[in-house]
């Protein structure tokens, strides 16, 4: 994307909140930068290292209950219980990665589930801790300097200051000596272990800052719906992230973000013409359909058609 | 003691259910590199048609388990030839992709067609149950488990006594081989997807009666079929079998004597712990299918 470009569309993102008249798409904007953070997470592992986490929602959900358990019983306020819902997810994903990242393909995949399947059945029966499926009502609002955030636009700024961070960790990373391990490990992986990248480092690495990350977007939700169930790691989450980030572009940048807001305008604008059991229906097909036809995503596609007009 | 036979012989009616799901899916994971995350709708989908030829059409239960298991493999067939086909020489998370997919739309397209409240199939058995000394059993589940064993004992024989199945095994352990030999990769991936669809579609038409037939019944299908899978080994069909028997009584035991909300996790930390520690499965030193 050229300079101009961006600086349209950080500007057209910063004044959003003043071109939508309705609160009802503000709550659409303010989803979709939610999941925007969620996809540029799982487009850190899935696009980057090549291995395909099904859990994700496991750490959005740890962060959804963490910021919501801390705010509600341990009475932190918002900003600490924030910074650890990020530092628990992220311990989670060590976890996680140190475990299971020395299996592949298939059998990763039914690893992080698995986990996710537990965590969330602790969700479910630990009553004493989350108060089981009736879940937690009335997560605050934030504050920032004694001033709420409990208004949409105010909530809308604090998602888009979520998506710069986690966009801007996104872009460091990936353009540093650590990124280019990634994509090696992506590309050849032995070839990569013989020029002496540590596999397991790397990789165990990805995991933390993806889910981490993953656990910003759960501390996001959760003080946004004010209200966190055992739903938060429903495998439709996960779903949704892996749908957003293969669409948009897996290993680009921009990918994530624009999968990201396709997918959530998408079923919402769907939602008048159908039922929820329809929208789900062609959410399955349409993902057979990308996969047949644009199996690398839109990003990859418009930048080939671009740069066959250049030549 | 009582109370521990009667776990055991509900553990055993399920565990072999289990291993029809998980024949079928160590077949098609094993053999074709396939993770069929539909694996779960197709069991779905033989409960709803055994539901629709019991209740609506009032067969005989033998012909609504055959339909049921025709109906499977009919839809895995087409899958097949349709979906995963073009894609045989993509990778593996590409053919697991499509399969979420099929997944998503199965479940939702029998949210529309069935409506989400619970079904439950008629059958013609007696709801007293047998006492059999300290145990006591429904005659349905005895039914249950006599089939599921008749059907375990149909797949051996078709691996190991056909020509097709001779065929299977070859394509296991050397597609390229095999396909030099003769063997027809396309036809031999066709008939295992259809094969491993139909026996999911008889579990579900098996259990459907036992329980309740609703349309996210297949997600926990799924979930059984890959632990049973992941402790019998790829491809390996006395494994499945065992691991069947063996996930069904595990859960059983641990619904008993530890807390029925964790019945669903037993399959998961099954997965965990033997990926972790015994990658290849408790029952093989090595890949294999037979």
């Amino acid at each position: 994307m050229t300079r101009a470009g961006g600086g349209l569309l950080a500007a057209a993102a910063l004044t959003l909140p003043l071109w939508l008249s309705s609160a009802y798409h503000l709550h659409v904007a303010i989803m979709a930068g939610i999941f925007g953070v969620l996809a540029l997470s799982l487009n850190l592992l899935l696009g980057f290292t090549g291995q395909l986490s099904l859990g994700h929602a496991a750490f959005f959900g740890i962060g959804a209950y963490t910021s919501a358990l801390l705010t509600l019983k341990g009475e932190w306020s918002f900003w600490p219980a924030l910074a650890a819902a990020v530092v628990l997810a992220g311990a989670a994903g060590w976890l996680i990665g140190r475990l299971s990242l020395k299996l592949r393909g298939a059998y990763f995949v039914l690893v992080t589930i698995s986990f996710a399947g537990v965590i969330s059945l602790v969700s479910v029966n630990w009553i004493e801790l989350t108060n089981g499926p009736l879940g937690l009502p009335g997560v605050p609002a934030p504050e920032l300097f004694g001033w709420s955030l409990r208004s949409k636009t105010a909530y809308y700024y604090l998602v888009l200051a979520g998506i710069a961070l986690s966009y801007l960790v996104s872009a460091r990373l990936v353009k540093s000596r650590i990124g280019r391990a990634f994509v090696a490990l992506r590309e050849n992986e032995p070839l990569a272990e013989s020029v002496g990248v540590d596999v397991t480092h790397y990789l165990v690495l990805a995991a933390v800052v993806s889910a981490a990350m993953a656990g910003l977007g759960g501390s996001l939700y959760a003080h946004y719906t004010r209200f966190v169930s055992p739903e938060v790691f429903l495998f439709t989450y996960t779903v949704t992230m892996v749908v957003m980030v293969v669409a948009g572009g897996k290993g680009t940048l921009a990918g994530p973000l624009v999968g990201a807001v396709l997918f959530t305008v998408l079923p919402e604008a769907l939602r008048a013409a159908a039922s929820w059991q329809w929208q789900m229906l062609a959410y399955g097909v349409l993902l057979v359909l990308l996969v047949f036809f644009l199996p690398r995503g839109i990003v990859p596609a418009v930048q080939a058609l671009r740069g066959r007009d250049a030549s | 003691m009582a109370e521990l036979l009667q776990h055991l012989v509900n553990g055993l009616v399920l565990g072999g259910t289990y291993a029809l799901l998980g024949i079928g899916l160590t077949l098609i994971f094993g053999l074709m590199n396939v993770v069929n995350f539909a694996h779960g709708e197709f069991y779905t989908l033989g409960a709803y048609v055994a539901f629709a030829a019991l209740a609506w059409a009032g067969v005989h239960f033998f012909v609504a388990l055959l339909m049921a298991i025709a109906a499977g493999a009919a839809l895995g067939w087409l899958c097949e030839v349709t979906l995963l086909r073009p894609l045989r020489s993509e990778s593996i998370d590409t053919t697991m992709l499509v399969m979420i997919g099929v997944w998503i739309a199965m479940q939702n397209g029998e949210l529309l067609v069935w409506g989400g409240v619970a079904k439950s199939i008629p059958h013609p058995f007696s709801t007293a149950p047998l006492v059999l000394g300290p145990v006591a059993i429904a005659p349905l589940r005895i039914f249950v488990l006599v089939l599921a064993a008749a059907l375990i004992a149909a797949s051996w024989l078709l691996i190991q006594k056909t020509k097709l199945g001779r065929a299977m095994r070859a394509t296991f352990q050397d597609r390229d081989t095999a396909a030099l030999m003769g063997v027809g990769i396309g036809r031999i991936h066709a008939a295992t997807f259809a094969f491993g669809s139909g026996l999911a579609a008889a579990a579900g038409a098996l259990l459907g009666p036992v329980f309740l037939v609703y349309p996210s019944m297949g997600d926990l299908a799924s979930l059984k079929a890959f632990s049973v899978v992941i402790l019998g080994g790829l491809g390996n069909l006395p494994g499945a079998t065992l691991g069947g028997l063996l996930l069904g009584i595990v859960e059983e035991l641990g619904a008993g004597y530890i807390s029925s909300g964790y019945r669903d996790a037993v399959g998961f930390v099954i997965i965990i712990l033997v990926l972790l520690f015994r990658p290849s499965g408790l029952f093989a030193r090595q890949e294999r299918i037979a």
